[in-house]
C-alpha cells in the first residue's frame, strides 16, 4: 500500500512541477514578442532619430520624387499631424465622455444608466474600422470630401468609452462622506459635484484622458477611410493631414529606398515612444495615488 | 458677527419656505443628455451601417457571406465575401489557439504562482504589449516576422513537403498564418489580464481547502481555482476573440490583400482588411455598399460576442458555481 | 442605585475642571428659552421598514441635547432627519413634523438647500475636503460673495471658535489632509460653524478620535453652547452626562423600530430616570 501511494505521490509532484514550469514558460513566451518588437524598433529606428529627422529645423519636409538617396525629409509633419488629429479628437470626446461619466457616477442608478453603460461597452469593443465606416457614410459621402477633421471625429468615437469609464470609476472612488459634507453645508448638489467631487478626481480623470489620447494617436484604421492622404504639407484640420500611423502604413507599401526603410523605423520609434511614455506615466501616476 | 445673524434671521425664514431653483435639475439634465448622446451614438452606428448597406442587401442579400466570388468591377459586380469570412475565421482561430492556452497560463502564473515582488512589473510588461499601436504590429509583422517565417520555416517546409502536401507549397511573405500569429500576440494581453483578474478574486479559502486536503499547487489551481473562475476566463477569451475579429490594421498590413481561399501560407483577406483596403477607393456606390454590408456583419458579431463576454465576466464577480464551501 | 450614578458623576466633576451637574441644573431652571426645534410624531421608513417610530421631543435653543442609546436604535437616523440628509437616500419616507422655529421642515414647499445652511452637521469620521485648510472653512461662505478681507475674518473667527486657529494660522493654504485626526475633526467643526448656522448637529463626532482629542472637542462644544443650538449623538454615556443639558434615550422596540424612551434634563435622566429601561442602560446592564 505504501509503495503505491509513494509512486502516485511522486507522479503528482512531477505533474505539479511540470505544469508550474509551463506557466513560467508561457509567461516568457508572452514576453518574447514584446522584447523582439521593441528591440527591433529601437535598433532599427534609433539610428534614424536626429534633430533633423524630428524637426527638419523648420524646413518643410518632403518625399523626394526622383528616388535618389536624397533627403527623404523628416517626420515633423507626421508628428504634428498626429498631435493635431488626436488633439482635436480629444476636444470632441472630452465633454461627452466627461459629462456622461459624471452622470453615471452621480446620478446613474436605473435602467437608463445600464443602457448607457452597455452602449459604452459596445463602443469600446467595436472594431476600429467601424468608426471609420460610420464617419465615411455620414460625413465623407455626403460632403464628398475627406478632411482630417473627419478622422478626428472617428477617433473621438473610439475615445469616448475610455473617458466615460475612467471618469465614472474615478468619481466613484471619491468617498461618499465628502459629498455628504458638502451637501450638509447647504450647497446644491451640482455645485458640490463641480467644486468638491470633480476637483478631488482631477488626477484620475487626467490619466483617463491621457490613455484615450494615446489610443487615438496610435489608431489608423478609421483614418484610412476618412482622411484624404496627400503629400502636401498643411497644418489645417479642415484639410488633409498626415499622422505617424498613417505615414507608416502608407510608406510600407511604397518602400523603395533603404533611406525610406530607415525613416520608417524611425517613425515607428517615435510613435511607439510616444504611446509607451504616456502609458508608463499613467501607470506611475495611478500607483503613486494608491 | 451678531449683526449678520440678526439681519439674516428675518429673511431666511421666508427663504426657507419657498423652494428656489438651485440649478440641480439643470445640471442633472445636462449630464443625462450627454449620457444619452453615448446611447445615441451606438444607435446611430447601427442605423447608419444598416442604411448604408441597403443597396448591397438588395443586390446580394446576406447569403453573400457564403459565396466566394468578389468582383467589384463595374458592370460585372459580384460580391461573394466567403473568402473574407474564411480569412477572418482562420486568423481568429490561429490567434485563439496561440493566445488562448498561453494567455490563460500567463494569467495563472501572474495570479497564483508569481512571487509577489515580480507580480506588478510582469503584469505591467504584459499590459505593455496591449499598448503597442496596431500599426507597429503590422510593420513588425510585415518586415520582420513575415520574412523570418518565410525563410526559416515556410520555404524549407515547402521544399521538402511541398509536392505532397499542397498547402505548404509556394509560400508568400504576406499570408494568413502571419496574420494569425500577429493577432494572437495582440490578443494575448487581453486574455492574460482578464484571467489574472478573475483568478485574483477567487477567495483564499478555496485554495486553502484544497491544500489542506493535500493537493499540490497545480492541483489546487486546476481542480479548484480555475473551475471557480471558468465563466470569467471564457468571457476573457471571448473578449480576446472579439478583438481578433475586429483588429483591422495589423491584419491588413500582413495578410496580403487577396480575396481567395487557399492555404495558410498564401495571402488572404479578413473582413476588416477587406474594408480597409477597398473602401477608400471604392469603385461604385454598390461596391461601397457591399463593403458596408461586410461592416454590418462584423459589427453585429462583435457586438454579440462582447455582450456575452461582459455578461460572463460580470457574473463571475458575483460568485459562481463549483465553489468549495 | 441612583447614588451610584451620583457618585460616578461627582467623581467626574472632581476630575474634570469643567462644567458639572450644578451649573447645568441652574441653567435648566432658567430655561424659559424657546424650543429651537420640535419633533412631532415623527416616523421614518426605509421602503417598508419602519426605522424610527413616533418620536416626540424638543430641542432647546442654545443648549446641548444628547441622543443616547444602544447601536442601531435610530439615533443617527433621527439626527440626520433634522437637516433632511436622509433625503439623499431614495427609498426614505417620513411621517410627522419637524419644526424649526415653527416652520415644518418637511413641508414640500421648503427649500432643503436653504435649510441646511441653518442646520449644519459634523460627521462621525472627519471628512475634510481635499482642499486647503482655508478653502475648507471658506467653502460654505462662497455663496455670500464676501470681500477678501471679510472672508479671511470669518475663516479666522471660525477657526478660533473651533480652537484650531493657533495650530494652523501659519499654514492655512496647506492641504487639510495634513492635519491629525483630532485636528481634522475640529476643522470640520470650524467648517460647519463658519456659515453661522442656527443649529449644529453632531453625529458621534469623537468616536474616531483618541481621548485627548475627544476632550478638546467636548470643551469646544461647551464654548459653542449659547451661541449655537447643538444636538449630539453619542455612544459615550459619560460624554452625554458631562457635556449635555438635555438627554434623550432611544431604544429599538420589538418591531426593530427605534423609539424614544425618555427625554429630560441630563441631570434628571442620569440621577433619576423614570423608565426602567433608561436606568438599565445607564447603569450598564446592557448596551
Amino acid at each position: 500500500m505504501k509503495t503505491l501511494n509513494m509512486a502516485r505521490y511522486r507522479r503528482r509532484k512531477l505533474v505539479d512541477r511540470i505544469m508550474r514550469s509551463m506557466t513560467v514558460v508561457a509567461t516568457l513566451l508572452a514576453l518574447i514578442p514584446l522584447f523582439l518588437i521593441l528591440g527591433y524598433i529601437v535598433i532599427q529606428g534609433a539610428s534614424a532619430i536626429s534633430w533633423h529627422f524630428l524637426s527638419t529645423d523648420y524646413k518643410v519636409p518632403e518625399l523626394s520624387l526622383d528616388g535618389s538617396a536624397s533627403d527623404v525629409g523628416g517626420i515633423r509633419y507626421a508628428i504634428i499631424g498626429t498631435l493635431l488629429i488626436a488633439g482635436t479628437a480629444t476636444l470632441i470626446a472630452l465633454p461627452i465622455g466627461l459629462l456622461a461619466g459624471i452622470y453615471l457616477s452621480e446620478y446613474g442608478k436605473g435602467r437608463f444608466a445600464s443602457f448607457v453603460r452597455f452602449a459604452t461597452d459596445v463602443l469600446s469593443g467595436s472594431p476600429s474600422i467601424i468608426a471609420g465606416v460610420v464617419v465615411y457614410i455620414v460625413l465623407v459621402k455626403t460632403t464628398k470630401e475627406k478632411y482630417a477633421f473627419y478622422g478626428s471625429v472617428a477617433l473621438a468615437l473610439l475615445m469616448i468609452p475610455i473617458i466615460v469609464r475612467t471618469t465614472e470609476e474615478i468619481l466613484k472612488l471619491v468617498p461618499q462622506t465628502v459629498r455628504e459634507a458638502a451637501v450638509a453645508l447647504g450647497v446644491p448638489q451640482w455645485k458640490a459635484i463641480l467644486t468638491v467631487v470633480l476637483p478631488a478626481a482631477t488626477g484620475g480623470i487626467l490619466t483617463g484622458i491621457m490613455l484615450a489620447f494615446a489610443r487615438a494617436a496610435g489608431e489608423t484604421a478609421p483614418l484610412i477611410v476618412t482622411v484624404f492622404v496627400s503629400n502636401s504639407v498643411e497644418y489645417n484640420v479642415f484639410g488633409s493631414m498626415g499622422s505617424l500611423p498613417m505615414y507608416i502604413y502608407r510608406t510600407l507599401d511604397e518602400l523603395t529606398s533603404p533611406e525610406q526603410y530607415k525613416v520608417l523605423w524611425g517613425a515607428a520609434f517615435v510613435l511607439t515612444a510616444l504611446v509607451l511614455v504616456v502609458n508608463i506615466l499613467v501607470r506611475v501616476a495611478t500607483r503613486r495615488r494608491v | 458677527m451678531a449683526q449678520f445673524r440678526i439681519a439674516e434671521q428675518t429673511t431666511w425664514i421666508r427663504r426657507l419656505k419657498q423652494k428656489t431653483q438651485h440649478g440641480d435639475s439643470v445640471f442633472r439634465l445636462l449630464t443625462l443628455a450627454f449620457a444619452g448622446v453615448v446611447i445615441g451614438l451606438v444607435v446611430m452606428i447601427g442605423l447608419v451601417i444598416w442604411n448604408g448597406s441597403a443597396e448591397a442587401r438588395q443586390y446580394v442579400g446576406f447569403d453573400f457571406l457564403f459565396v466566394d466570388a468578389w468582383n467589384p468591377v463595374q458592370g460585372r459586380e459580384e460580391f461573394g465575401a466567403l473568402a473574407a469570412v474564411y480569412g477572418t475565421l482562420m486568423t481568429s482561430l490561429i490567434a485563439l489557439v496561440l493566445a488562448g492556452p498561453i494567455g490563460v497560463f500567463v494569467g495563472v502564473f501572474l495570479a497564483e504562482l508569481c512571487p509577489l515582488q515580480l507580480r506588478t512589473p510582469l503584469s505591467f510588461l504584459v499590459e505593455l504589449l496591449a499598448a503597442i499601436p496596431s500599426v507597429i504590429y503590422g510593420l513588425w509583422g510585415a518586415l520582420v516576422l513575415g520574412p523570418f517565417l518565410l525563410d526559416t520555416i515556410n520555404k524549407p517546409l515547402a521544399e521538402r513537403f511541398g509536392s505532397s502536401l499542397q498547402f505548404l507549397a509556394d509560400p508568400k511573405p504576406k499570408n494568413l498564418l502571419v496574420a494569425g500569429i500577429i493577432l494572437g500576440i495582440m490578443i494575448l494581453p487581453t486574455i492574460a489580464s482578464i484571467t489574472r483578474d478573475v483568478l485574483t478574486v477567487v477567495p483564499n479559502h478555496q485554495r486553502e481547502a484544497m491544500l489542506a486536503l493535500g493537493a499540490t499547487r497545480w492541483e489546487t489551481i486546476w481542480k479548484s481555482v480555475l473551475p471557480y473562475s471558468k465563466a470569467g476566463i471564457i468571457g476573457g477569451v471571448m473578449l480576446g476573440l472579439g478583438r481578433a475579429l475586429g483588429e483591422t490594421l495589423a491584419a491588413t498590413m500582413v495578410i496580403g490583400n487577396r480575396m481567395a481561399i487557399s492555404s495558410p501560407v498564401k495571402p488572404a483577406q479578413t473582413a476588416a482588411s477587406l474594408i480597409a483596403n477597398q473602401l477608400p477607393n471604392a469603385n461604385s456606390d454598390l461596391h461601397g455598399s457591399a463593403l458596408i454590408l461586410v461592416a454590418l456583419v462584423l459589427f453585429g458579431i462583435t457586438l454579440l460576442l462582447n455582450a456575452i463576454a461582459r455578461l460572463l465576466v460580470w457574473r463571475v464577480s458575483r460568485g459562481p458555481a463549483g465553489a468549495i464551501h | 442605585m441612583s447614588d451610584v450614578i451620583a457618585k460616578r458623576q461627582t467623581a467626574e466633576v472632581a476630575s474634570t475642571p469643567r462644567v458639572g451637574v450644578t451649573v447645568q441644573t441652574a441653567n435648566q431652571a432658567a430655561d424659559a428659552l424657546g424650543h429651537k426645534m420640535q419633533v412631532e410624531d415623527f416616523s421614518l421608513y426605509y421602503g417598508a421598514f419602519k426605522a424610527i417610530s413616533g418620536i416626540n421631543l424638543q430641542i432647546v435653543e442654545g443648549r446641548i441635547t444628547a441622543f443616547i442609546g444602544p447601536s442601531g436604535c435610530g439615533k443617527s437616523t433621527l439626527l440626520r432627519s433634522l437637516n433632511r440628509m436622509n433625503d439623499l437616500i431614495p427609498s426614505v419616507r417620513t411621517d410627522g413634523r419637524v419644526l424649526l422655529d415653527s416652520t415644518n421642515i418637511y413641508d414640500p414647499r421648503v427649500d432643503v438647500v436653504e435649510l441646511r445652511r441653518h442646520v449644519g452637521m459634523v460627521f462621525q469620521r472627519p471628512n475634510p475636503f481635499p482642499k486647503s485648510i482655508f478653502d475648507n472653512v471658506a467653502f460654505g461662505l462662497r455663496r455670500l460673495k464676501l470681500s477678501k478681507s471679510e472672508l479671511e475674518d470669518r475663516v479666522q473667527e471660525s477657526l478660533r471658535r473651533a480652537a484650531l486657529w493657533d495650530d494652523v494660522k501659519d499654514r492655512l493654504k496647506t492641504p487639510a489632509t495634513g492635519l491629525s485626526g483630532g485636528q481634522q475633526q475640529r476643522l470640520c467643526i470650524a467648517r460647519a460653524i463658519a456659515p453661522e448656522p442656527e443649529v449644529v448637529l453632531m453625529d458621534e463626532p469623537c468616536s474616531a478620535l483618541d481621548p485627548i482629542s475627544t476632550l478638546k472637542i467636548e470643551e469646544l462644544m461647551m464654548d459653542l453652547r449659547g451661541r449655537y443650538t447643538i444636538v449630539i449623538v453619542t455612544h459615550n454615556m459619560q460624554q452625554a452626562a458631562r457635556a449635555s443639558d438635555y438627554t434623550a434615550f432611544f431604544m429599538m422596540n420589538e418591531q426593530r423600530s427605534g423609539e424614544m424612551v425618555e427625554y429630560g434634563p441630563t441631570g434628571t435622566i442620569f440621577t433619576n430616570p423614570q423608565d426602567k429601561r433608561t436606568e438599565d442602560y445607564i447603569t450598564g446592564r446592557f448596551g
